[in-house]
Formats: structure tokens, sequence, C-alpha cells
């Protein structure tokens, strides 16, 4: 509360608080008439035919409850920020109370973070505590796009099998994480007619031996050896070194279908996995890749 | 009997509503005028620009379909708030969005930062079916916005905010409807989620 452009909106607080409180002050105090001796007047209103109203004074104990908020105010505005520059003997801020709160709970987790830091991923995967901790961290951070049993959906990776785009190595999985990972398929609507796409279409599905054309695969095969080899290699097992999928292994991000590998082909793909550096740091990806890395490798981590 | 001095107020219904009325006053005299006079809530934090006319139109969207009515765009100082959705909101993030898009309510998760949290292609299926990449999900579906974004009026949208003080040039301006050509209102408000909380990085 200390960065007014210029002092005189702090007297602005300071005056306008003060004067409120004297004034809530005054009216109390204003009302405190006498008790009458004789009996009470009647308040002039007459409703209902009988019905009339007593001008007592406040009860005593409700004005005791006005005193007593005014006592509280000013405690609270000598303890905490509301008077502008003045007061807040606490130096209590809404930052300072949440670097405390971070604080105490980093004190707590960071011990356990370090352990599971030190030790091999795939050790960390054995470990039951760990991998609940990975789990909860995959359910907040990842399950959004992959889905929370990590079988991801259609342009979002399957985690929990044995095909990996860029490697399911513990380091490559961190460096996904770390950095990110941005597929890059491109569009051959330009280079190749559109006779010329579904032959590819059908030699792609014949690599995973899904019903196709016999014609249009041999005509594709060719094309396929002089526009899609660079990436996906000779024999259509792709690359993991540039993320370009294995295309013989029946399994397809985006679907199998003629018309969807049609799109896929002649729009081109761009898968995005963001980078998590910033938002979970070093210590969480550990764990995070020992989770991911555990749902393909089931049992084969070091005991 | 004699006229008590409170008397005089109760019998007097304009009288009443006046001295209502300053007294409900005080409070916001003392508690918000005073901060159109700071510097964290009037000045950007470093990196919050003026919306583009193609976020401007995504946020216009945004809010004709009022996702302000499940999805919050604060992030309050608590761990678990940070823990799940980055670094806790500023002031000087907000300060060309008029109005604020802060909301009161989280039905879905809050969105100050979700900005690069996903691909533009992971917006676009959840956008059009949420069901599609999030099972569990109970947001409603929004196909039609994968049509036209409507250009015509984006310019005297931004004039009116260089009224209250948003600093477009008038180069800005004048390029507003071009920018929009040929977009749809799938992508302005992708190009707007994406732009969110992105001035603030938090290192853990």
């Amino acid at each position: 509360m200390s960065d007014f452009i210029n002092n005189f909106w702090n007297m602005y607080v300071v005056v306008l608080v003060v004067a409120s409180l004297l004034f809530c002050a005054f009216i109390v105090l204003s009302n405190r008439s006498a008790r009458p001796k004789g009996p009470v007047e009647l308040h002039g209103h007459q409703w209902d035919e009988t019905l009339a109203e007593w001008n007592n004074p406040l009860p005593r104990w409700w004005v005791w409850l006005f005193w007593i908020t005014i006592i509280f105010s000013v405690i609270y505005l000598v303890a905490y920020p509301g008077l502008g520059s003045l007061g807040n003997a606490l130096g209590w801020s809404a930052t300072g109370a949440y670097d405390k709160e971070v604080a105490t709970a980093e004190a707590k987790v960071a011990p356990l973070f370090d352990r599971y830091a030190a030790m091999d991923i795939k050790q960390v995967a054995a470990d039951p505590e760990a991998r609940a901790m990975g789990e909860r961290l995959f359910l907040n951070n990842c399950a959004v796009c992959h889905g929370t049993d990590a079988r991801g959906s259609r342009g979002f990776p399957n985690l929990t099998d044995k095909d990996w785009l860029y490697g399911g190595e513990p380091e490559t999985i961190v460096a996904t994480l770390t950095n990110g990972r941005n597929g890059a398929m491109p569009a051959f609507g330009g280079a190749l007619d559109s006779e010329q796409v579904r032959d590819v279409a059908n030699y792609v599905r014949s690599l995973s031996g899904l019903a196709a054309d016999s014609i249009r695969v041999q005509r594709g095969k060719t094309l396929f050896a002089t526009n899609c080899v660079a990436c996906h290699g000779p024999e259509g097992k792709g690359n993991q070194l540039m993320g370009a999928p294995n295309l013989t292994d029946g399994i397809w991000l985006y679907g199998s279908t003629e018309p969807i590998i049609v799109q896929t082909i002649t729009k081109g793909r761009a898968g995005h996995m963001p980078a998590h550096e910033e938002l979970l740091g070093e210590k969480k990806i550990h764990l995070l890749a020992a989770y991911v890395w555990g749902l393909s490798n089931k049992g084969d981590g070091a005991k | 009997m004699a006229a008590s001095k409170h008397e005089l107020v109760e019998r007097n219904i304009g009288l009443l509503a006046i001295l209502t009325f300053i007294t409900i006053a005080i409070g916001g005299l003392v508690e918000i005028v005073p901060l159109f006079f700071q510097h964290s809530t009037t000045e950007p934090v470093k990196g919050v620009e003026p919306y583009s006319p193609l976020r401007l139109a995504g946020r216009d969207i945004y809010v004709r379909e009022g996702c302000y009515n499940c999805h919050s765009q604060m992030i309050r100082p608590f761990r678990a708030e940070t823990e799940r959705y980055g670094h806790y909101s500023v002031a000087g993030e907000f300060v060309y969005d008029r109005p604020f898009q802060w909301g009161s309510k989280r039905t879905g998760p809050d969105l100050a930062r979700v900005g690069g949290r996903y691909s533009d292609e992971w917006h676009r299926v959840h956008l059009i079916n949420p069901r599609d990449v999030v099972p569990e999900s109970n947001m409603p579906a929004f196909p039609w916005l994968d049509r036209p974004v409507d250009g015509s009026t984006i310019e005297q949208r931004m004039r009116a905010l260089t009224l209250v003080g948003t600093p477009y040039t008038e180069e800005q301006i004048k390029g507003a409807a071009e920018e929009l050509k040929g977009k749809t209102e799938l992508e302005a408000l992708i190009a707007y989620l994406q732009g969110l909380g992105t001035a603030i990085k938090r290192v853990n």
C-alpha cells in the first residue's frame, strides 16, 4: 500500500479512516441518552389499532458491541495495513504471507524431492511412493492432453504403449518434458496431386498390414521413396531424432483410415508438446519422467 | 413527546437516503478511489502490451460466450493455487483488461496463465468438443466458433479503448481489420488464450 503516486493519497486514506472512526464513536456517544426515570414514552406510531412501540434506549450489550468494533478496528489498524503508510506494526503483506507459506511447505517437501532427484529414474520408477507423487503431478499437469489413464487421444500420444515418437529412454523423456517438442510433418498438398496422395496413403496403410488397393500401393511405394523416406526411413520405421513416427507398428496418432491419412499428407501435422521446465522445475520433471517411463515399463524398474 | 435526534432521520426519507449514500460512499472513497493513484495498479508489468486486434477479437468472443461464468482469471497468492497455475496474479497484468475477466467462480480451472500450457491444436479440439481430449470434462462444446471472425467493428472497439487509456497507435487501429481477415473466431479465441498470463514467468 505504499506505492501511491504521491503522498496526498496516503493522507487522504488516513484522514478518511480516522474521521470515520471518530464519527462512529461520536454517534455511539451521542445516543448514550440517560435512561428515563419515569415510565418510557411510546414512539408515537400506532399500528393495527393498539400496536405501539416503546421509545427505549439501545440495549447496553448492543452499545458495547459498537465500542468493541471500534476498539478492534484501532488495534487492527495498528497491527495490519489499512491506514495508508501508517500502522502495520506486524509488517504483514499478502505476498509476505504467501512467501512464508511457500517456505514452510518447501522445507517439508524439499528433502523428499531431493532424495528422488539423487536417484536414477529407473529406480525412482520402482518406488511406490515416488510413483504416487508422479501420478499426482501427472494428473495435475499432463492428464489434460494425455488423459487421466495416460492413453492419450487423437493427436495426443498414448504414453502406456512401447511406441515413442522421440524415444522412451528416461533421458529422452526428461528432455521432452523440459523443452517440449514440436512435431513438423510438412504439407504435401502442393507437391502431390490428390490421386498421388491417395496412392501414398494406401501404401502407408499397407505398411501396417491394413487393407489397401494393391495398384495404389505399387504407385504409392515409388512416391513414398521420393517424398517420405527422409524422415520416415526407407522401411517407414520412422526416426526418433526428428519425431517421425514409425508407420509399420499399427499405432496411429491421428487415425488410420484413408481419409485421415490423406488429410495428414495433404495438410501436414504440427503436434506441439509445451515445455514444462518453467512450470515444474527439474525435480518434479525427474519424478514425472519416472512415472511416465514406468507406465510402459511395468516391473522393469531396478529393484 | 420530545422529538429525538434520530426521529429527524427516521421520519425524513430524503435525508435518510442522502445520509445512507454518504455512509456507503465512504467505503468506496477509501477502498476504491486511491487504487486509481497507485503505481502497481495503473502501470503494466514488464511484457504486458495492449491486446493485438486478433487477441482483442478473441477476448470479445470470450466475453460473448460467457467463459467468465466458469473460469476465473485470478491466481490468488496461496501455494495451493500457485502450485497448479503458476505465479500469483498481480494488478499490473490487467491494466489493459477493460473490463477485467477475473471472474468469481471456478467450475473450470483458472485461466490466468493458460497461455502456452497447451498446444493450439489442443485448444482447437477442446473448444469444438471438450470430451474429445478430456473425457471427464463437463465444459460445453463451442462448435460454432469455426466461422469467420467479424472484423467490421474492430476499429471502433479499439478506438473506444483508446478513450479509456489503452495506448493503441493510429497505425495499429488502421491495420486491425486487415489482421482479422481470413481468421476464424476459433483462431482469435485461441490467440487470446495463448497470450494469457505469459508476461510473468515462474521459475521453480
